[in-house]
């Protein structure tokens, strides 16, 4: 136990140490989430304008006298 | 097109219209004027009146009052034009491109910076800088002014095609007019200790050449890139 | 095109093309960067000894070093994309460019305030207007005025080719920048900060800090290509191939 106190002490420096490694990881995971969550944005409304276009592709012949 | 003018003659009718144009809207002239010395008014007022720290900033003050100025007036560069369609049939024209282009910078730079370059003693007075220094500045204002409208130039071609966005041309300038600031203070503050101040005006001096020479072509190219949609 | 790029390079350049082949690569690179990362880190965190001036803080270059040279890479990167993307106009490089301003500005930052961690305690200054950081921030205003250009356009490739304009000027001037702020402390006899010391690293530090310098490297492969992934498939939202993959997604 006292090993990992000393070294998460960092000879008196974690104030400066564990920060700058905890941003580092910070900036690092946000940076590889946002085109994660762009992606599915994307692709949900790419979906979304698809379902848009079959819809109206299958209300014209509706209006057409002839179809059923 | 019959009877194609001589380069010469269009460059001439180019300044003679934009500068006619920057006369008829003497308030908007005014304007970078005012702020400057309003900006320079606040210093004493937020510093106290204390000559030799207003005489040690003095020479730093006036010149990114300067600059703030000159960002106020950047924007409007190509407004107009491009809001009456004549920037376009700029790009279409048989002139090349890059020397009228160099022709409205010039002609901005007559309108906006000049005024500020006159009024540069003046700022320079209220903060007590020394008359010895005061020609150095304006040397050095007379370098680096045009240096900033070129560059800028080039930037606000670039944001032709957007939503006007002031605060995106100052993010973008910033890095680019730091050198200039640099060595247009250093000159003022080497003058003002008595030490040779004449290299970094030369530094001034050839960046001011390139800029010359580079920038209106390089304002071309970004004025190509952002109308060509 | 030109005849002398070989046709495979050709190919890749082709959107659905480089959206399978960064799927098929980017669990690789983002697993090495992860492996290299851990690896690199027990070795600078647990195996490297205390140095004898700076004493544990010295840890903290582990991280800082390798996002440095991150920052300048990735601006080397984004230029060179912005140069053919200007000149040949291909989408690719476009979208690598666009992609790569993001990770380029958080490397920046990371490094910016890593050091200011840094320098407090060694220097006893968070911030000093030294050559070298002043560099480093003129490069992220450089990579946010990137990013902002880009984002002011309504239509996307427009703003890609002025923005990747903006990025080649950034490149002639950050250098412009250091000279000029080096000639600047001269002229005010500035702190100088000897960053290094002159002290040799020895090698129980030298490997772990090349280990984090290739995890980083790994990283940027991988971020890249999950970004421009996702970019390509905004960008070609109408064709078949981002089609068939969105109704796939959606049935999965």
């Amino acid at each position: 136990m006292n090993a990992l106190q000393q070294f998460l002490a960092m000879g008196g420096y974690a104030a400066y140490v564990w920060p700058a490694y905890a941003l580092f990881f910070a900036v690092l995971l946000a940076d590889t989430l946002a085109p994660r969550l762009r992606r599915r944005r994307v692709l949900a409304e790419l979906r979304a304008r698809l379902a848009r276009q079959s819809a109206r592709q299958e209300r014209k012949p509706l209006s057409t006298p002839a179809s059923p | 097109m019959m009877n194609r003018p001589s380069l010469a003659s269009a460059c001439a009718a180019m300044l003679r219209r934009d500068l006619t144009l920057a006369w008829r809207r003497r308030g908007d002239i005014a304007m970078p004027v005012l702020y400057a010395l309003i900006v320079t008014m606040l210093f004493p007022f937020a510093l106290g009146p204390e000559d030799t720290l207003l005489q040690r900033i003095a020479g730093g003050v006036v010149l990114v009052t300067v600059l703030l100025a000159m960002l106020l007036a950047l924007d409007a560069m190509f407004a107009s034009d491009i809001e009456d369609g004549s920037l376009e049939q700029l790009v279409l024209a048989p002139q090349p491109l890059a020397l009228m282009l160099g022709m409205k910078i010039l002609a901005h730079w007559l309108a906006t910076a000049l005024p500020l370059i006159v009024i540069a003693p003046l700022m320079a007075a209220m903060l007590h800088l020394p008359g010895v220094v005061i020609p150095v500045l304006l040397l050095a204002l007379v370098l680096a002014t045009p240096l900033l409208s070129l560059l800028g130039a080039v930037l606000v071609a670039l944001t032709a095609g957007t939503r006007r966005s002031g605060m995106l041309l100052a993010l973008m300038l910033l890095p680019l007019c730091v050198p200039a600031v640099i060595f247009a203070a250093g000159a003022v503050a080497a003058a003002q200790q008595g030490l040779p101040w004449l290299a970094p005006v030369a530094w001034l001096a050839a960046a001011l050449v390139l800029a010359v020479v580079l920038a209106p072509l390089a304002c071309a190219a970004a004025l190509r890139i952002a109308l060509d949609a | 095109m030109a005849s002398w790029i070989p046709l495979w390079l050709h190919k890749l350049g082709s959107p659905p093309t480089f959206y399978r082949f960064a799927g098929a690569l980017q669990p690789w690179a983002m697993a090495l960067a992860l492996l290299l990362g851990a690896i690199g880190l027990y070795g600078g965190l647990v195996l490297a000894p205390a140095d004898y001036q700076q004493a544990d803080a010295y840890r903290i270059i582990f991280i800082h070093v390798p996002s440095a040279w991150m920052s300048m890479f990735i601006y080397a990167v984004m230029g060179v994309a912005s140069f053919v993307a200007l000149v040949w106009r291909i989408k690719l490089a476009e979208v690598v460019a666009m992609e790569s301003a993001p990770i380029g500005a958080a490397f920046t930052f990371i490094t910016l305030v890593t050091g200011s961690l840094w320098g407090k305690p060694m220097w006893g200054t968070w911030w000093t207007w030294d050559a070298r950081l002043t560099s480093e921030l003129v490069l992220l205003f450089l990579f946010l005025g990137v990013i902002g250009l880009y984002h002011a356009f309504e239509d996307r490739r427009q703003g890609a080719r002025a923005a990747a304009f903006l990025a080649i000027i950034g490149i002639i001037n950050v250098p412009i920048v250091h000279f000029s702020v080096n000639w600047w402390n001269t002229l005010h006899q500035g702190s100088t900060v000897n960053v290094f010391g002159q002290s040799k690293i020895s090698a129980d530090m030298l490997w772990p800090l090349l280990t984090m310098t290739l995890a980083t490297k790994f990283y940027y492969l991988a971020s890249l290509f999950s970004r421009a992934r996702t970019d390509l498939l905004a960008l070609e939202g109408g064709k078949d191939w981002v089609r068939k993959i969105a109704e796939d997604e959606a049935s999965r």
